[in-house]
């Protein structure tokens, strides 16, 4: 035997790899969420949540170590099967129709760095915000300073202005998009299917997609339409704090 | 009885190496009723006569059986017409779409390159079956009918699966020319029964192995091969495939060799 197949190598394999690493990124988008919608209790209840979260070393580290290694998994899986399928298909069909794919299957290939970029984005203003712009107007956005122990008003003060909405709108729908055809995608790629819960794959889907997309958005529009405004009141969080 | 005159914009390749073009022809009086590969073959006959060269296309049992014809027109593969092989497809159907201008092309795959015109090279599917598609029995005299039972539900899902073939079919409508459709197929037929039951773990590592080896793209769950498929096989094979595969990766007490 010259060479035994090894799964990671094998289409299956590395669509499985993706499947994976995208069920642990969903489960912390949810677990995100849930956590952001906190600001809807006000800046207290949001603030003492951003103060638990340190509480938990551990919890916050192992996250990020996961979630790092799943992004990364899911980015070297995707660009090594485009590749290959890229090359899969050398000469091109001059008419071709598309009578199943969806406009969210379509544009994976978009919607994966979409979402990506935004990401890095989203690390720069608010996990690195503090460390970035220090003192200074974050993104150069006037009366935008940085408080460490005040993360609601970060949050809030930032939807107020167009050079934060407009990437998080973007990167926001793009996340729709891509789980709208990614959560049916892995339920079919590890094989998860059976003619009793079949039916439902696709329900849950878009369910999720919708919720999620819906949920993150609704931060936004709340700062814009002014149910949520900025705090007046001043906190301090040792916990928060650059040491 | 309707006819009508067509222009046909067929792609032409001498060879594998030559680039191809397509080529303006006119399909004169076409008559409802005859099939799409009849209206070739007259038009084929018309360039004979004028001492050209005719359009070269695979077809053999012309009843939809076989899986030898396959073209892909106007963008669909067997044409526009569900359920249905290029041969089994009739010019009524093209007249009903109003369709005057007609776009044929081959399959389209690295793994099926073209031959001649609108004839493609599927040996990557005969390699397939090679690694893994079939069953090792010993033969003799025919064993009793009924020698070894098989569940009603068994046997129905295997029929199912069986039912494709091989025209590929599903690699030209793949945004990614992938052969899972095929390969799910090939791999679920045998080891859903129980002459498949001895060789089931080795079976979908190798035929999926040579499918990967072949170098077909990934599966991107789209669906195009299903809508495509004129047997309606459905993607539930390649989840069952997937399933079979990780499974067997993951599980198995040997190991497969690696193709390539
Ligand atoms: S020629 Fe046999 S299936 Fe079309």
């Amino acid at each position: 035997m010259e060479r035994a197949l090894t799964l990671t190598k094998t289409t299956i394999g590395k669509k499985a790899l993706m499947a994976l690493s995208g069920v642990a990124m969903l489960g912390f988008v949810i677990g995100h969420l849930s956590g952001n919608l906190k600001v809807f209790a006000g800046a207290e209840d949001f603030n003492e949540y951003a103060v638990w979260l340190r509480t938990m070393p551990g919890l916050l580290w192992g996250t990020r170590i996961v979630l790092l290694g799943a992004l990364a998994a899911h980015m070297a899986s995707a660009f090594s099967l485009w590749s290959r399928n890229k090359s899969a298909r050398k000469s091109r069909y001059t008419k071709k129709k598309d009578l199943a794919t969806d406009y969210a299957a379509k544009t994976m290939y978009w919607s994966g760095p979409i979402l990506f970029f935004y990401i890095v984005f989203h690390l720069v203003h608010l996990t690195f915000g503090g460390m970035i712009f220090g003192e200074s107007a974050v993104f150069g956005i006037e009366g935008y300073e940085w408080d460490h122990s005040n993360p609601y008003n970060n949050m809030v003060l930032g939807f107020q202005h167009w050079a934060v909405v407009v990437p998080y709108v973007l990167g926001v729908v793009a996340l729709g998009v891509h789980l709208f055809h990614g959560i049916w995608s892995a339920f079919q790629t590890v094989g998860l299917n059976h003619t009793k819960y079949n039916f439902l794959r696709r329900d849950l889907s878009i369910a999720l997609a919708v919720f999620i997309t819906a949920g993150f958005l609704s931060i936004p529009v709340a700062v814009l339409a002014g149910w949520i405004e900025p705090t007046t009141q001043t906190f301090f969080y040792p916990e928060l704090e650059p040491s | 009885m309707k006819t009508k005159n067509l222009t046909l914009n067929v792609w032409r390749q001498r060879s594998k190496s030559d680039s191809g073009r397509f080529e303006k022809y006119v399909a004169k009086d076409v008559n409802e009723h005859m099939s799409f590969l009849e209206m070739l073959d007259v038009v084929n006959e018309e360039l004979l006569e004028k001492g050209e060269e005719p359009i070269a296309f695979d077809h053999d049992c012309r009843e939809g059986i076989c899986g030898m014809c396959g073209l892909v027109i106007n963008g669909y593969a067997h044409g526009p017409q569900e359920r249905t092989t290029a041969c089994q497809l009739h010019m009524r159907k093209v007249f009903e779409l109003g369709w005057d201008e007609l776009w044929i092309e081959p399959w389209r795959a690295t793994s099926f390159p073209v031959i001649k015109d609108l004839a493609v090279d599927r040996s990557a599917f005969d390699r397939i079956m090679q690694a893994g598609g079939y069953i090792s029995i010993r033969t003799g005299s025919p064993p009793d009918a009924n020698e070894m039972p098989i569940g009603k539900h068994v046997a129905d899902m295997a029929m199912d699966a069986a039912e494709c073939i091989g025209c590929g079919a599903c690699v030209a409508a793949c945004p990614n020319a992938s052969a899972s459709l095929f390969t799910s197929a090939k791999v679920s037929h045998l080891g859903l029964l129980p002459q498949g039951q001895a060789e089931r773990e080795d079976r979908v590592r190798k035929m999926v192995g040579q499918m990967d080896a072949e170098g077909f793209g990934s599966c991107t769950n789209h669906g195009e091969c299903e809508k495509a498929c004129p047997k309606g096989i459905s993607i539930d094979w390649i989840a069952r495939m997937n399933r079979e595969f990780l499974k067997a990766m993951v599980t198995a007490d040997n190991e497969v060799e690696e193709r390539d």
